[in-house]
């Protein structure tokens, strides 16, 4: 028998979510809450399994296709598993004037992969302006922000990280 | 330079760095919500006038008189109202909404209570850029203690008046930014533009009518409320009230979020010891972007000018969503513009033809130029491409749905007007002339 999607634990984070998240708009609109129901069985999982798609869809009565073409569509939605600590590295333009490329290759070179791969412990992606342009180079771990980087602070925040 | 540009009194900013500044205490204690206590003695249409004649125009990037937008909602629809408010903030080079959000989001809050009053709505959707994690957090802990002062909910500061008022957050597309994009993405769908007309004010969320307001441009609502509309239009020019938020960043030694009036010009925001206190060391200003990547750019001898709607137009810019980007004499255009370019073909939803498959055309052909693999024509066909995505200069919309197209193709056109140059110096010299630095080098990680 296949392993069940959620321990029970999670089921009940999962139908609670859901409920609260159809609560927030009409009832004859329930597809609404497509992006929040996506974002919930990620938090949940850690990515957006098939199974997990095929389930948020049941939940807001639209075919499994529809679920997959919203969850393709937005670049913060993990299809694949990715690493434990997903990296996203903003190179556009007022980054890349305060060394965002350069910061990006340091930590190519320093986790020995090139943005765009995956391994257990990290997915490193270059990614588009995060709206820290004023306290650049900036990046994301995990959606939370770091800004102002230098090579000696970047090494810190990289350190805790276990 | 030191300070001679004429300092503005804050209006948006001005409790940002107290200390608790986002509670509804710190809020209240400085007249807060009295902006929505006076609109709860008006009558709704009395509100809409107010903002009229305030000149309040949107802040989001196309400057549209709000007053006149809110009056476009039809008054006797038997369908639900929505307010939808855009906080999608992607627009490379912006970063103002976050800091009214993280700093003072009662203000944006009191401005969806006054704006859902005036347009009788009784939901609102606060739709933040999935990036802004901590953002929605603290959006979300100021709506819980608005409800819980009897502000939203059943009934408005006493008043029978429901309002319900939900974030959320999208998921990384900046096309989420523009607003029917943002409409079909609150209804739970891929950010698809719609045709206009309809415009949403008519058809918008769920079919409805509905208003779709920018950050900052709704919490600008409360002052205008509170000390009157004639206040406010005093504050600016005459075609454009009030005071409004610039994001400097890039080659200046202060980079930052300033507000200033709308006379202030770029020059002064560059060098003004109050705003970006001058360029770095040894380097001087080669261009500006005036108001988000979409903006064209201006040359170093075109910044005399206000970052102001309508004198930015007159130099066939735009004022934007307040993003001014400075690129310094040490940095190269060609790469400055392929990074834009990138950014753009990354960014378009892939729904009309001319945008989808040429972002990427200009993207490989100033990929090649930088690289020194350019060939004479790339230049002429770069321009031809750029050109099919929107023709230049603007005439109404380009060939597309939605204005992402021109924001991908007014960038090449002003760059290879005003440095055509430097293209055709690396074609020549089969190299980017800047060598191993294009971006200048300077800060920690030159």
């Amino acid at each position: 028998m296949a392993e069940p999607l959620f321990t029970p634990e999670e089921q009940k984070k999962f139908d609670a979510g859901i409920a609260e998240i159809l609560s927030h708009y009409p009832s004859d609109r329930k597809s609404a809450g497509m992006l929040p129901a996506l974002r919930l069985l990620q938090d949940l999982k850690g990515w957006l399994p098939p199974e997990g798609l095929r389930l948020v869809a049941k939940n807001l009565e639209v075919t499994p296709e529809r679920a997959y073409e919203v969850a393709s569509f937005y670049v913060m939605y993990h299809l694949k598993k990715p690493g434990k600590y997903v990296i996203d590295v903003c190179t556009n333009l007022s980054c890349s004037l305060w060394g965002a490329e350069k910061m990006l290759a340091y930590l190519e070179q320093k986790l020995g992969m090139t943005a765009g791969e995956t391994n257990d412990k990290f997915t490193l992606r270059e990614t588009e302006c995060l709206a820290s342009c004023g306290t650049a180079p900036c990046l994301q771990i995990n959606e939370d922000h770091h800004e102002s980087l230098t090579q000696a602070k970047l090494d810190a925040i990289l350190a805790r990280l276990s | 330079m030191a300070s001679t540009a004429k300092a503005v009194e804050p209006v948006i900013s001005a409790a940002w760095g107290k200390p608790q500044s986002w509670t509804l205490d710190s809020y209240r204690s400085r007249g807060g919500y009295d902006g929505l206590k006076r609109a709860l003695t008006m009558e709704p249409a009395a509100i809409i006038d107010e903002v009229k004649k305030s000149n309040l125009r949107g802040r989001g990037g196309a400057g549209f008189p709000t007053g006149m937008k809110w009056s476009f909602v039809p008054k006797d629809s038997p369908k639900p109202k929505y307010l939808a408010v855009n906080g999608d903030e992607s627009e490379p080079g912006t970063f103002k909404d976050r800091y009214i959000l993280e700093n003072d989001p009662h203000m944006m809050l009191e401005g969806i209570a006054i704006a859902s009053y005036a347009l009788g709505v009784h939901t609102c959707y606060v739709y933040l850029r999935g990036e802004f994690k901590f953002q929605a957090e603290r959006t979300q802990a100021a709506i819980d203690e608005a409800y819980k002062a009897g502000i939203f909910g059943k009934s408005m500061l006493g008043k029978d008046f429901q309002l319900d008022c939900y974030v959320v957050r999208g998921a990384g597309a900046y096309i989420c930014g523009e607003e029917t994009a943002l409409l079909e993405s609150l209804e739970g769908k891929k950010g698809w533009p719609r045709l206009k007309p309809p415009f949403p004010a008519v058809v918008g969320l769920f079919g409805s009518p509905t208003v779709v307001n920018n950050v900052e441009t709704l919490a600008s609502v409360p002052p205008i409320l509170a000390k009157g509309a004639e206040w406010y239009a005093r504050l600016g020019t005459d075609k454009s009230g009030g005071t409004h938020l610039v994001c400097l960043s890039g080659s200046v030694n202060r980079p930052g979020v300033y507000e200033v009036g709308m006379h202030t010009t770029i020059l002064e925001l560059i060098h003004d010891d109050q705003y970006g206190q001058g360029m770095p060391k040894g380097r001087k200003v080669k261009a500006v972007i005036p108001g988000g990547s979409s903006a064209p750019v201006l040359g170093a001898d075109e910044l005399d000018v206000a970052l102001e709607f309508e004198a930015l137009k007159m130099k066939q810019t735009m004022a934007g969503s307040g993003g001014v980007i400075v690129m310094d004499d040490a940095t190269c255009m060609v790469r400055s513009l392929w990074r834009v370019a990138r950014f753009y073909a990354e960014e378009s939803c892939g729904q009309c033809t001319p945008c989808r498959e040429g972002t990427p055309w200009q993207t490989r052909l100033l990929r090649k130029i930088e690289e020194g693999r350019g060939e004479p024509g790339d230049i002429d066909m770069l321009s031809n491409v750029a050109s099919s995505i929107a023709p230049y200069p603007p005439i109404g919309l380009g060939n597309t749905i939605c204005a992402l197209g021109d924001a991908a193709a007014l960038p090449t056109h002003s760059f290879l007007m005003r440095f055509r140059d430097e293209f055709e110096a690396h074609l020549r010299e089969k190299r980017c002339p800047f060598g191993e630095h294009p971006w200048g080098s300077y800060g920690d990680w030159s």
